[in-house]
């Protein structure tokens, strides 16, 4: 479903990795390995059409994902290592605007439901402002529990969370798959998910490859 | 679509009410400045009857300037900007909710004092209605025009200056129609063709304004 082949990252004037390529089907999950500065942020804003790649494509459903737009934004959730939460609003209405901007339907309920599994009832109603910064994480996560999007980008989900946080995000993650949704994720905590094929990838080395496919 | 819409517009204004801080201080700051001409100027009825469009357009050019810069700003910082990015709808669309939402935070309350402090510059009852008119005509424009500007200096270190030096040219034919409507009004020409004037620009600065905004904003989000 998610091709990527030869893909380079140039940023400034550093050649990150060249002829990078992957294939990923669905229920499968992309491990992004590498050290910091490798280049694994880039490549999953590459994947999300955020930023272009320097040369080669990535490909959704066989077409480019320049030219689906609207289309591959539909099947995409992306949680970036900025939680993409405001401040001023509660967990409950940050959780319910980023369901209303993807377009999806979340009744009142089913967020307070997402909330609880994510440890914040309680908290739904403070500012996240007052939250500490795992708890912010939390609330940032909160969106993957209802997440039905074919693709999931995640950059070091694990960030800042318990183990307890972590158990339980890995296991979403695991249904996600078993539903036959595809994930990629960077994280320097090795976390076994419960379902699906998972595949690794390292970015380290400055060509990196990857025979697969 | 207005569904998207109407949940951007929705988001923004319920952010503004829990930081009215900065809806207050741009409203003092147009208070301020206006008051302060009949100060400096003196009292002389005629000088200041004449001097108030002017006075009164370009406090509100100011005032809007003020909060210019953190209509994008806040959002880049905390990483919803690329959310909003990645949403299913044309970022366009998002654009013009968040453009639409600046107005009824910074130009509405403008439209509003604005009569009211037309009096203290001796302002007849009926230039009062057309200066109240054109500010409403003419705000919306700039709060499109000004989106252009905040996208392009997003992430601009001292973006505020360079968005003040890029945006307040921009901002020349609608302070010229907006003052000129009420100068028409006092001096018996009539306010109708500078009023119309402000309105297409009105409808080109929100209309069209938010697509170069969003090409802009996906630039500083590479």
């Amino acid at each position: 479903m998610l091709e990527a082949s030869n893909l380079e990252c140039v940023r400034g004037e550093r050649r990150l990795f060249a002829d990078l390529s992957f294939r990923l089907a669905a229920g499968e999950m992309l491990y992004l390995q590498g050290s910091n500065g490798s280049g694994k942020t880039s490549l999953l804003r590459m994947l999300c059409a955020l930023t272009p790649a320097a040369s080669g494509d990535i490909r959704w459903r066989g077409r480019a994902i320049g030219k689906l737009g609207e289309e591959f934004r539909s099947e995409l959730c992306y949680l970036g290592h900025l939680n993409a939460i405001k401040e001023e609003l509660t967990p409950l209405e940050n959780l319910l605007l980023a369901a209303q901007l993807a377009q999806e339907s979340l009744d009142h309920d089913a967020a307070l439901d997402a909330l609880e599994l994510v440890g914040l009832l309680g908290r739904e109603d403070l500012p996240c402002r007052y939250l500490s910064q795992g708890q912010k994480r939390r609330a940032a996560l909160a969106r993957l529990v209802n997440e039905r999007r074919a693709l999931w980008v995640l950059d070091e989900p694990y960030v800042a969370l318990d183990a307890a946080a972590v158990e339980l995000v890995a296991g979403l993650i695991g249904a996600h798959l078993q539903r036959g949704g595809l994930a990629v994720l960077t994280t320097h905590q090795a976390v076994p998910v419960t379902a699906g094929t998972v595949r690794e990838l390292s970015l380290d080395g400055a060509h990196a490859t990857s025979g697969w496919g | 679509m207005l569904r998207a819409l109407r949940a951007v517009i929705g988001r923004d204004l319920r952010l503004a009410m829990r930081r009215q801080a900065d809806i207050v201080a741009a409203m003092f700051f147009f208070i301020i400045v206006v008051s302060l001409f009949p100060l400096g100027v003196g009292p002389e009825p005629d000088q200041l009857r004449r001097l108030a469009p002017g006075v009164l357009w370009v406090a509100a050019l100011l005032a809007t300037m003020l909060s210019l810069p953190r209509l994008f700003a806040d959002d880049h910082r905390d990483g919803t900007l690329e959310q909003l990015a990645l949403a299913p709808q044309p970022l366009g669309l998002i654009v013009l909710g968040k453009v639409i939402a600046h107005w009824l935070v910074a130009g509405l309350p403008l439209v509003v004092l604005a009569p009211v402090l037309g009096i203290q510059f001796d302002l007849p009852s009926d230039a009062l209605a057309v200066l109240t008119l054109s500010l409403l005509i003419g705000t919306p424009a700039l709060s499109g025009i000004g989106a252009i500007g905040a996208a392009l200096t997003l992430g601009v270190r001292g973006g505020g200056v360079l968005l003040s030096l890029l945006v307040l040219p921009l901002y020349i034919p609608v302070l010229i129609f907006g003052a000129g409507a009420v100068d028409a009004s006092v001096s018996g020409l009539g306010p109708q063709a500078h009023l119309s004037l402000l309105g297409a620009l009105a409808l080109g600065g929100v209309f069209f304004a938010p697509w170069p905004t969003a090409a802009a904003l996906r630039v500083a989000l590479e």
